[in-house]
């Protein structure tokens, strides 16, 4: 084991791991935190919490999961290279271990135009890809960036994003062989609505041979309303919906929506499962919290292994 | 006036390693005028390369290589000389290499680095070309630059939001990462993007470095 992550233990020893997410709130509340901590505690095997999603001003990744960590979580870091150039990216990476967390995901971040600061001055130092690399770098060979050595290395498991929706589609596993060379130990995915396509995606990565070097985690997530869904389809950058799912909430009674989407959600991972190389799922309820306790037990995958870090 | 200096010999050469055979292009607008790739520096470079054991198949120095239609005109009557050639160098600007790369389908190496645009972008009236950034990237990418047309900046990409060609932040925006992946595709040169670029040196750009330091 490189760190004392619980997500790196289940991984480790081969069980279908499960990962959950938690928004942080707009405000400086920090019980938002403990009552989404409290609902997807012994439900899930680790948990994201998100970075200033969308480019929206949030309360602090690390902060959260703090309060998250206390409330029993094994958190996941998200730290985006949107608003961090490389020497703010790695005093942070210090200061989450220190603190005792225990996983990072690296992310470039969505853009700044799409949050509620747009006039803001994007940072990009570095991309998502060197940001791990930076990572393991401080890990492994207790080196910073500019090559000076460090005393005490941060234990984290590196993870990164993956989106085998967006395009050049023929491209996307060898970016995804990239992060593996730079040194990620687990991805997770978009979500997954357009089960063929990541199917074929898959197949694309095992002749690469990189499910046998990382766990991949398929994102799934369960869809609320017919509204919902069709914003995703339609405004939502990088996702494939297919007009089945959307005619597949359209086909039952209003009041049955959620539940029908909920269902939608455990058919997706009952698929996912299927797929040789993929090591778990990331379930992605934002705002929702309370639907993943329903669909981790329907999938057949309670409990979970008892949570150690 | 787009001010640029030649790249170090051994990394122009290090982008010659596998190519026996060059064609040399320079420019006699902003190249000539801060000598980096006027008249002069092209037979300069012509020497070198001969010394060096390479081919020179042919080379030609524009009035204005940013000028796409003049640019295209003038190649032509060397279309011998460059289908003989393994890649192409440019000795000019960004704006420069990019408006070859956009021309022929060969690959085209970087000579310079484009420390600033002077106020002017070139003649690429539709958009920047160049950010500056003093340390030019064009030899990994296809001759199409992420600096400056990628919302992100990214180096290693296309990102997750990359669509039917269009950039995630805007439905206008071509998304410059799978123009450079198509392009290395076109030229059998995907293999290039499967090496990690690492973190980008900002000092030398003006966007980030100290003010006036190179102009002086």
């Amino acid at each position: 084991m490189k760190t004392k992550s619980n997500l790196e233990r289940v991984l480790e020893s081969r069980i279908f791991a499960v990962t959950g997410e938690l928004g942080p709130p707009q405000s400086a509340d920090p019980e938002v935190i403990r009552r989404k901590a409290k609902i997807l505690r012994g439900h899930v095997d680790a948990c994201n919490v998100t970075d200033g999603q969308t480019a929206v001003v949030r309360m602090a990744s690390w902060a959260a999961c703090l309060i998250a960590k206390e409330e029993g979580l094994d958190p996941i870091v998200q730290m985006t290279c949107r608003d961090r150039n490389r020497i703010a990216l790695q005093m942070d990476v210090l200061g989450i271990a220190a603190l005792g967390m225990n996983n990072m995901l690296c992310l470039t971040g969505d853009h700044q135009k799409f949050g509620n600061h747009p006039a803001a001055k994007g940072v990009y130092d570095l991309d998502s890809i060197q940001l791990v690399q930076m990572v393991k770098d401080m890990r492994d060979e207790k080196k910073f960036q500019c090559g000076e050595e460090m005393a005490v290395e941060p234990r984290l498991l590196i993870g990164a994003a993956e989106n085998p929706f967006a395009d050049p589609f023929e491209f996307r596993a060898a970016r995804l062989a990239k992060k593996v060379a730079a040194g990620v130990d687990f991805v997770q995915t978009q979500i997954v609505y357009n089960v063929d396509k990541f199917a074929e995606w898959m197949k694309m990565v095992r002749d690469r041979g990189l499910h046998e070097r990382i766990g991949i985690l398929a994102g799934v997530a369960p869809i609320k309303s017919v509204g919902a869904a069709k914003y995703m389809k339609s405004r939502v950058p990088g996702m494939d919906v297919p007009d089945t799912v959307v005619a597949r909430l359209q086909g039952v009674p209003k009041d049955q929506v959620s539940k029908e989407g909920i269902k939608l959600c455990i058919d997706i991972i009952n698929q996912v499962r299927e797929i040789e190389g993929v090591a778990g799922i990331h379930i992605m309820a934002i705002e929702w919290e309370e639907a993943v306790p329903e669909i981790v037990e329907a999938a057949g995958l309670s409990p979970r292994p008892k949570l150690v870090t | 006036m787009l001010i640029s200096e030649q790249k170090p010999l051994e990394e122009i050469l290090g982008y010659l390693e596998a190519d026996k055979n060059i064609f040399l292009i320079g420019c006699k607008g902003c190249a000539e005028g801060w000598e980096s790739g006027g008249e002069k520096q092209v037979v300069e470079m012509r020497g070198t390369l001969r010394e060096k054991g390479k081919t020179v198949t042919g080379s030609v120095v524009v009035d204005m290589l940013c000028n796409a239609a003049l640019t295209r005109l003038k190649l032509r009557s060397y279309k011998k000389e460059i289908a003989a050639a393994d890649s192409i160098l440019v000795l000019t600007d960004g704006a420069g290499v990019q408006t070859v790369a956009e021309l022929a389908d060969k690959v085209v190496h970087p000579g310079c680095n484009t420390l600033s645009s002077g106020g002017a972008h070139a003649e690429w009236k539709e958009a920047e070309r160049c950010l500056e950034c003093g340390d030019c990237m064009l030899e990994f990418t296809g001759g199409i630059c992420p600096i400056a047309r990628c919302s992100k900046h990214l180096l290693n990409g296309p990102c997750g939001g990359s669509q039917g060609g269009k950039c995630e932040v805007d439905p206008n925006i071509p998304c410059v990462w799978q123009q450079i992946v198509d392009r290395l595709a076109k030229l059998g040169q995907l293999d290039k993007l499967e090496r990690v670029m690492t973190p980008k040196n900002w000092s030398v750009s003006l966007i980030s470095g100290p003010p006036v330091k190179r102009l002086s």
